[in-house]
């Protein structure tokens, strides 16, 4: 192992280390913390979190970021509902379109997708800067959501689709093998794929991947379509859990996938990070929450508190990659 | 104001290391009241880094700096002018946005009463250093809207305003027209008159004359000679600076030509609105297996545009015929000229050719990535075999293939970007100014490599602007000047003089050689 090498390896070792702190500390302030009941809370709580800061990871390395995301949630979560409960008419051919649950959630992921597909595009055919091009994209997302919905929540969505939500296999809840499972899948498409590494290298120097024959272009509708879906996917575990699709679900989420993101090391300028410390900072904001909650402190300190350990986060991490840089 | 030959700013025992090399040993400099003191020597010598040190940009790794024989810290850029050093620096600083005036007064703006900044003052006290300099140009105009030459006046009027007592100049004529630098000299003069010190960095022997006292010559770090310039002749400042025959530096082995690899025929890239009309215009070449093809110009001449567009990155604008053996090709993106076997270093290595978050060995296999998959997938280990064979080919100094390759010295950058190119199995290298930044020993590696390829059948081009390795390297020469085709030289016709004739535009060919 080398000097680069233990300097990754801390950087990540310091994240587990504050969240063993914190775990440590929670566990003798409150007797409630450390259950079994309490755990599965936490983890199904950032299971949406983490849906969304996947994607946002995969962005945050290729350099970009994605404002989008929060409201694709719930567009997607709404598109899915109304499906289910309503279908869709064409009043033309006289017809209306049922759909199954099957059906409705392959529609909620092909909405989140295809703008997430828009916004790639968007930024690499027109080459409009990312956080510009989502931010008109959150705006359209909202308002498409509202109009879909008229601004009230779609309810009563059946037992099926409620089960991507409350329910539980072989005892873990849904929404926590859905996060499982795209975790594994997203460690191994960064960091054992083609696209995974074509990614950092985009991230860490477009110019330099464009001369050596990568397809930017490619790369990058790709990271913004799985950002996109990846948003969907939140968006039905948000809907089915509440069984109501909410016109303004998932408003302002963006910024806690951006905050766990970074806590979990993540360069804001691209190329450099990791699925796993994601995982982390999700982690880290979810016991922070849960853990302030539990000591019955206001939820506008809980606020405050998220921020001073976002500064910190990032603080930490530039004093480490200044040391290692000169 | 100070007599004549006080020493006002002395620097001693300088030393400096960068990962990988060290650029400055021991290094001593004395700049003196009222004279002016030239730096010579080549590209990578250590000359920029020394400036670097003296005006605060970093700090020395040891030695000591004195102005006016107090022994002085500089941690940032702001010390030194507190201590009256200026700087006018090669690349230019400027802000393109703010006005003349803004720029020239940029961080101590004179302000009125109230603390807001005093435009009238500024601008006017701005107009009467800019009629010092014959600049005629409004203090109010944007930098954006000047010409290059206009806009180093304006670096140079910065650096005169603070009115300081040492000057540091590097290469401050490189884009000024004749006219120009008359001015500048008589300015220098008057500078000098006021007891101003000044250090000069050029690589123009001809200027010199007009100004310069003492002369510093370095070579790889260190001050070979001093000397009064008065005491020294054209050839004895080219023998310290080189401090051996170009020939020592590298022996080409004889060519051997096999068929044409590569042929392009009127190729033009038109320019972006600003500038000249055209930045390639109408260039024709060819080039066999085998074969090194040197290509000299001036900086702006359109020689690393030819190569972007014989390498697809102008897809749109480019016009002409580009054959590949034989085969009429048209590239719609590097991706396309990568599968026909062309493959391009480029001139910044860290802006163009490197992802400096990545290891060695993820840059070396950047290109080749699909060869080293195993089932589809990344295999760390697999990849590891397939660059190894590579970096050791060309001698990569690098701790391991781990190595995070922004700590790699810029010989051993060049060295893994020529390995990620290798791997790909090219015919034709394009290689940008192969050697920019690079050590000495380094330098005599990449020319032996290149040698190698050649040998192997490969065709080469290479562009340069330094003039010994071009006719060092090349079996045949084309000669760039303003985006056209000057010249085409064989190698036995390829002396110094053809080549700088065909390179220099007319107009300034009698003023500059």
């Amino acid at each position: 192992m080398n000097a680069s090498k233990y300097a990754a390896f801390f950087a990540r070792f310091r994240s587990l280390l504050a969240l063993a702190l914190m775990v440590l500390a929670l566990s003798l302030l409150s007797d409630h913390f450390l259950t079994a009941d309490n755990g599965w809370n936490i983890l199904r709580q950032i299971s949406v979190n983490l849906c969304l800061s996947i994607g946002m990871t995969l962005v945050i390395l290729s350099g970009g970021i994605d404002l989008s995301v929060g409201a694709i949630l719930a567009l997607a979560g709404a598109v899915a509902a109304g499906l289910l409960k309503n279908g869709i008419g064409i009043p033309a051919l006289d017809v209306a379109l049922k759909f199954t649950t099957m059906g409705a959630i392959l529609a909620g992921l092909i909405v989140g997708g295809g703008l997430g597909w828009a916004n790639g595009f968007a930024i690499t055919r027109f080459q409009l800067p990312p956080f510009v091009a989502t931010l008109g994209m959150l705006s359209i997302a909202r308002g498409l959501t509202m109009l879909w919905t008229g601004g009230f929540p779609l309810t009563g969505l059946g037992d099926d689709f409620g089960r991507l939500g409350t329910g539980a296999f072989l005892g873990m809840p849904m929404p926590v093998w859905i996060m499982l499972a795209l975790t594994a899948v997203f460690v191994v498409v960064t960091k054992r794929t083609r696209f995974g590494r074509h990614l950092y290298a985009v991230g860490g120097n477009e110019r330099a991947a464009r001369l050596t024959g990568l397809n930017v272009g490619r790369i990058k509708i790709a990271v913004y379509t799985l950002a996109g879906a990846l948003a969907g996917v939140a968006g039905l575990i948000v809907t089915a859990r509440l069984d109501s699709a909410q016109p303004n679900a998932g408003l302002g989420y963006e910024l806690d996938s951006i905050a766990a993101v970074v806590i979990g090391g993540t360069s804001l300028s691209g190329g450099r990070g990791s699925v796993a410390g994601t995982v982390l900072g999700c982690l880290i904001i979810g016991v922070l929450n849960n853990g302030l909650f539990l000591l019955n402190v206001s939820p506008f300190w809980q606020q405050v508190v998220k921020g001073l350990v976002i500064l910190l986060a990032v603080a930490l991490d530039k004093m480490n990659s200044r040391g290692r840089d000169s | 104001m100070k007599a004549e030959g006080t020493i006002l700013l002395e620097a001693e025992g300088i030393e400096k290391s960068f990962p990988g090399v060290r650029a400055l040993s021991g290094v001593a400099l004395k700049v003196r009241a009222g004279r002016l003191v030239a730096l010579l020597g080549e590209n990578g010598a250590g000359k920029s880094t020394l400036m670097n040190i003296l005006s605060g940009v970093f700090p020395p790794d040891a030695g000591t700096i004195r102005v006016d024989g107090q022994p002085v810290r500089f941690s940032r850029p702001l010390d030194a002018q507190a201590h009256g050093i200026g700087i006018v620096f090669q690349e230019l600083s400027l802000i393109p946005h703010l006005s003349v005036a803004e720029n020239v007064y940029l961080g101590r703006e004179p302000r009125t009463a109230s603390g807001l900044i005093d435009y009238r003052r500024l601008n006017a006290d701005t107009a009467a250093v800019l009629a010092r300099l014959d600049l005629k140009v409004e203090p109010t105009a944007l930098i954006a809207d000047l010409r290059v030459g206009q806009q180093q006046l304006v670096e140079i009027a910065r650096a005169v305003s603070a009115d300081a007592q040492v000057l540091i100049l590097d290469e401050p004529t490189s884009s000024l027209s004749s006219h120009e630098v008359q001015v500048l000299f008589s300015v220098i003069a008057d500078l000098k008159k006021r007891g101003v010190g000044l250090i000069y960095i050029t690589h123009k022997f001809d200027e010199l004359a007009h100004i310069c006292d003492d002369v510093t010559i370095f070579r790889d770090g260190r001050v070979v000679g001093e000397a009064l310039f008065a005491d020294l002749t054209r050839e004895s400042i080219v023998r310290l600076m080189a401090g051996r025959e170009s020939k020592e530096l590298f022996q080409k082995s004889p060519a051997q030509l096999g068929d044409e690899i590569l042929k392009a025929e009127a190729l033009s890239l038109p320019g972006e609105g600003v500038g000249r009309p055209f930045l390639v215009e109408k260039v024709s070449l060819s080039l066999r297996r085998g074969e090194v093809l040197g290509i000299f110009g001036l900086v702006g001449a359109g020689r690393t545009e030819l190569l972007e567009s014989l390498f697809g990155l102008h897809p749109r604008r480019a016009t002409g015929t580009l054959s590949v053996e034989g085969r009429t090709v048209a590239f719609k993106s590097p991706a396309d000229a990568i599968a026909a076997g062309l493959a391009l270093a480029p001139e910044d290595r860290k802006r163009d050719g490197l992802v400096l978050p990545m290891s060695v060995a993820a840059n070396a296999s950047l290109a080749s990535l699909e060869r080293t998959l195993r089932g589809g997938f990344v295999s760390e280990t697999r990849e590891t075999a397939y660059v190894t064979p590579y970096i050791e080919r060309f001698r990569v100094k690098t701790p391991s293939l781990d190595q995070l390759i922004v700590n790699l010295s810029g010989g051993n950058q060049q060295k893994v970007i020529l390995a990620k190119w290798l791997a790909t199995d090219p015919k034709i290298l394009l290689l940008d100014e192969p050697t920019r930044g690079i050590d000495v020993n380094a330098k005599r590696e990449i020319y032996a490599f290149i040698d190698e390829l050649a040998r192997l059948g490969l065709g080469l081009i290479v562009v340069s602007s330094e003039l010994p390795e071009i006719l060092a390297l090349a079996d045949r020469v084309l000669v760039m000047c303003e985006g056209r085709k000057t010249a085409e030289l064989t190698r036995a016709e390829a002396t110094p003089e053809r080549v700088l004739h065909a390179a220099l535009p007319d107009l300034v060919a009698s003023a500059a050689c």
